[in-house]
């Protein structure tokens, strides 16, 4: 018997309990949708979960009305100590809750309850701990004194951690003063109308936070409502482009976190255990659904074989399967359509010359899987290298000099995050000066945390969640609006001759 | 017998060089009550794009500059603006038809915009940074950055604090920018490119375009190698177009204000990205 084979320890499922179906929730009630109704899978197994519900325009419309309501009413009069006790109840319901959310959450998205039982939940939990205790300091922010909400909040996340991402993006909008009506992903709604339900035992007042579901259509109407005031996205760079035009002129505020590219980049003097612990971490966590992964392997030549034979000997180790086991490494991929999408991108890298080396491991025959992979030969034009892949999918490129490791790490549209692995503290840091990324992991990767701003450059969007800079997003700078008089000047129309 | 005065030409300012626009275009500038004051280059498509390129070949220097370098270079353009407020004053006077009294309250507010934006050089990084407290053995800090390329409409009814005050919060970070100087009142523009191109502001730092802003900002709003777009003075423009273009890259966007914005913190901070870096602890 290898040490591969190992009895299955799958986490029971009792401690759920899901109904056949789920409405929108809207003013603190679970109403039906007037769209039409659309199934979640599970996608390790395809069998249905449960119905949801579909926002249509009256729906969005009776959400943003509650938010719009709720904060004229309620939330705006409330104390910023009261908010704040409110997050704090919500922070504690959610790690009572815990064990259940993080089983329902592996069962509506695929990954790893290893993963949402020590990484996705524990910091849904922190986020709103750590906000909880800024709701009523926000003169501290460093907006000035007495900063403003923005109103209500449309909020659109996307399906990678999708209890998390509501996490980033309510906690912050609450504890700032705003009412927030958010559409999770269509593939995993699940967790979110669980959050509902927590916020019924929370006694959170009706129409501060609303829930719509849906698909992307849903979405559209929901940031493109005029009584928004806030637009926070984290998705696709493509359809963050499209919001960030729908909102132009709106006077909407956008915060966008969008895709990534990011550079791993691997030093000869690298401590080369850590390293290869933090590459297979960098790319292979979450099934690589991340759009911060490391998923562009920058290896200094003279360490390429070494590194990659060892990656291969790790990722020989890698358990793919049931995320429910928590003996699970990898878990599905989230989705027929993400699947394709790997499968295309994949199949180019082998179209145009990279090699392709595969985990050996045993597919399950039904659900939506892909083994882990590791391409090298890949140069920098190479579409696998350019574009988000999205899954368990590794570029490996090489560098010489710290110089065109830096040129090649930052010669994408992206920036959203980049990795530094050396033993040499001066050339780490000149390094991170010299990458255009909005997070830089050093001998280390994939590390969140609510106290620490979170978001990219160029292309990967704008804003930031997370830390104090996280409450920028959802306030109004008391220093913003003052105009200086111009008293040399008299209004002359523009001449153009 | 009264002297016959030496009229100068006013140029384009870009990567430190004061070129005629390549279209061979000018356009007549006049005074306040009509007159003929100058011909101003009118700056075309290419002319803009030489600016970025030139703009973006500065960002490496510039932004690697130590704060208290960057903060000397933007004293030392107050400090020659001052002592070249005669020519200002006379060319506001022409322009906008102001009294010297007027003209030279606009010149010393200028001044001190400059010296305001110099002294926060080496400060707003402290300001808007700070050191996070993560749960884990992580050393974990937060700082703003440049954001790189920055393309600015100025303000269309004040020729020279309108400029300064759009141009000093973008530079001072460690972007560089390409300016779209007021359409009716250029003069000031120029002169203040001259100031700038014997202040120790290395060339392409700042880039002072002049002409149609209607014609020279969806040019810029698209350029994809600019990273964000002040439109502080694009009111009268179909601003909103420039908005949704720039969308297409991106960009971090100011919109249009009415007047001269006042210095101020957050104009700066608008066109930084905060960094995060995150570093392991060993366990001893």
């Amino acid at each position: 018997m290898s040490f591969l084979e190992y009895a299955p320890a799958p986490e029971s499922t009792a401690l759920l309990h899901l109904r056949d179906g789920y409405g929108l929730f809207i003013d603190g009630e679970f109403v039906d949708g007037n769209g039409e109704p659309f199934t979640s899978i599970n996608p390790a197994t395809e069998k249905v979960i449960t119905r949801i519900a579909t926002a249509d325009e009256h729906d969005v419309d009776l959400a943003v009305k509650a938010a719009r309501r709720a904060y004229d009413r309620t939330w705006s009069k409330l104390s910023g100590a009261d908010r704040g006790k409110y997050l704090f109840r919500i922070a504690r319901l959610v790690q009572e809750r815990s064990r259940e959310l993080a089983v329902a959450e592996s069962l509506d998205n695929g990954k790893p309850i290893k993963e949402t039982r020590d990484v996705d939940v524990p910091l849904v939990a922190a986020w709103f701990f750590y906000y909880a205790g800024w709701a009523d300091k926000l003169d501290y922010a460093g907006l000035g004194a007495d900063p403003r909400a923005l109103g209500v909040a449309a909020q659109v996340i996307p399906w990678n951690f999708p209890l998390l991402m509501l996490a980033w993006k309510i906690a912050p909008a609450l504890a700032a003063g705003n009412t927030v009506v958010l559409k999770p992903a269509e593939t995993t709604s699940l967790t979110a109308l669980l959050f509902a339900e927590i916020l019924q035992q929370a006694d959170l007042p009706a129409g501060v936070v609303n829930i719509v579901t849906g698909a992307g259509r849903t979405g559209e109407l929901l940031v493109n409502h005029p009584d928004v005031n806030k637009v926070a996205f984290t998705g696709s760079t493509a359809v963050g482009k499209a919001i960030a035009r729908s909102t132009a002129g709106s006077g909407k505020k956008l915060t966008l976190e969008l895709g990534g590219k990011a550079a791993n980049i691997v030093f000869d003097d690298a401590p080369i255990d850590q390293a290869i612990e933090g590459i297979v971490n960098g790319i292979f966590f979450n099934q690589g659904h991340v759009c911060c992964a490391g998923s562009r392997l920058l290896v200094q030549e003279n360490i390429h074989d070494e590194v990659v034979d060892r990656l291969k000997t790790r990722l020989s180790t890698l358990r793919l399967g049931d995320p429910l086991d928590k003996n699970t490494d990898i878990g599905a991929i989230n989705s027929r359509e993400q699947l394709d999408r790997i499968r295309e991108l994949s199949n180019m890298g082998d179209a145009e010359g990279a090699e392709r080396w595969t985990a050996e491991c045993v597919i399950p025959e039904n659900g939506f899987w892909f083994a882990p992979t590791i391409f090298t030969n890949v140069s920098t034009s190479h579409r696998i290298a350019r574009e988000e892949i999205f899954g368990p999918v590794l570029s490996v490129l090489t560098f010489r000099t710290p110089a065109e490791a830096i040129s090649k790490a930052n010669n994408t549209p992206y920036g959203l995050s980049a990795g530094i692995w050396s033993d040499k503290g001066s050339r780490i840091l000149a390094v991170a000066d010299k990458l255009k990324a909005g997070v830089v992991w050093a001998n280390t990767f994939n590390k969140f945390d609510p106290a620490s701003p979170f978001g990219g450059y160029k292309e990967s969007g704008y804003g930031r969640e997370g830390g104090r800079h996280g409450l920028a997003a959802y306030l109004e700078s008391s220093r913003a609006v003052e105009l200086v008089e111009t008293p040399a000047v008299t209004t002359r129309k523009a001449a153009a001759k | 017998m009264t002297r016959l005065t030496i009229p100068k030409t006013y140029k384009l300012y870009i990567g430190g060089a004061f070129p005629r626009s390549e279209s061979g275009r000018t356009y007549a500038v006049e005074s306040a009550a009509g007159g003929f004051l100058a011909n101003a280059a009118q700056a075309s498509r290419k002319d803009a794009r030489d600016a970025v390129v030139a703009a973006r070949a500065a960002v490496s220097g510039w932004s690697g500059a130590t704060g208290y370098n960057r903060g000397q270079v933007l004293y030392r353009i107050a400090e020659l603006l001052e002592g070249r407020r005669a020519q200002f004053v006379e060319e506001i006077s022409a322009s906008e038809g102001v009294t010297a009294a007027v003209a030279s309250r606009q010149v010393d507010a200028a001044i001190d915009v400059w010296v305001w934006y110099a002294g926060w050089a080496d400060k707003y990084v402290q300001v808007a940074g700070n050191g996070n407290p993560v749960s884990g053995p992580y050393f974990n800090l937060s700082t703003p950055e440049p954001t790189g390329v920055v393309a600015v409409v100025a303000p269309q009814a004040s020729g020279l604090l309108g400029l300064v005050s759009v141009i000093a919060p973008a530079v001072v970070t460690g972007n560089t920018v390409v300016v779209v100087a007021s359409q009716a009142l250029p003069l000031s523009a120029i002169s203040l490119s001259e100031v700038l191109a014997t202040s120790d502001v290395p060339g392409g730092v700042i880039n002072v375009l002049t002409g149609s802003a209607a014609e020279i900002a969806p040019w810029l709003a698209s350029h994809a190698d600019v990273n964000g777009l002040d439109l502080a003075g694009a009111e009268a423009l179909d601003w909103v177009e420039l908005q949704i273009s720039a969308a297409d890259t991106l960009k971090r966007v100011l919109t249009p204000v009415t007047g001269v914005p006042a210095p101020s913190l957050d104009r700066m901070l608008a066109f930084t990205e905060t960094k995060t870096v995150w570093h392991t602890k060993s366990l001893i």
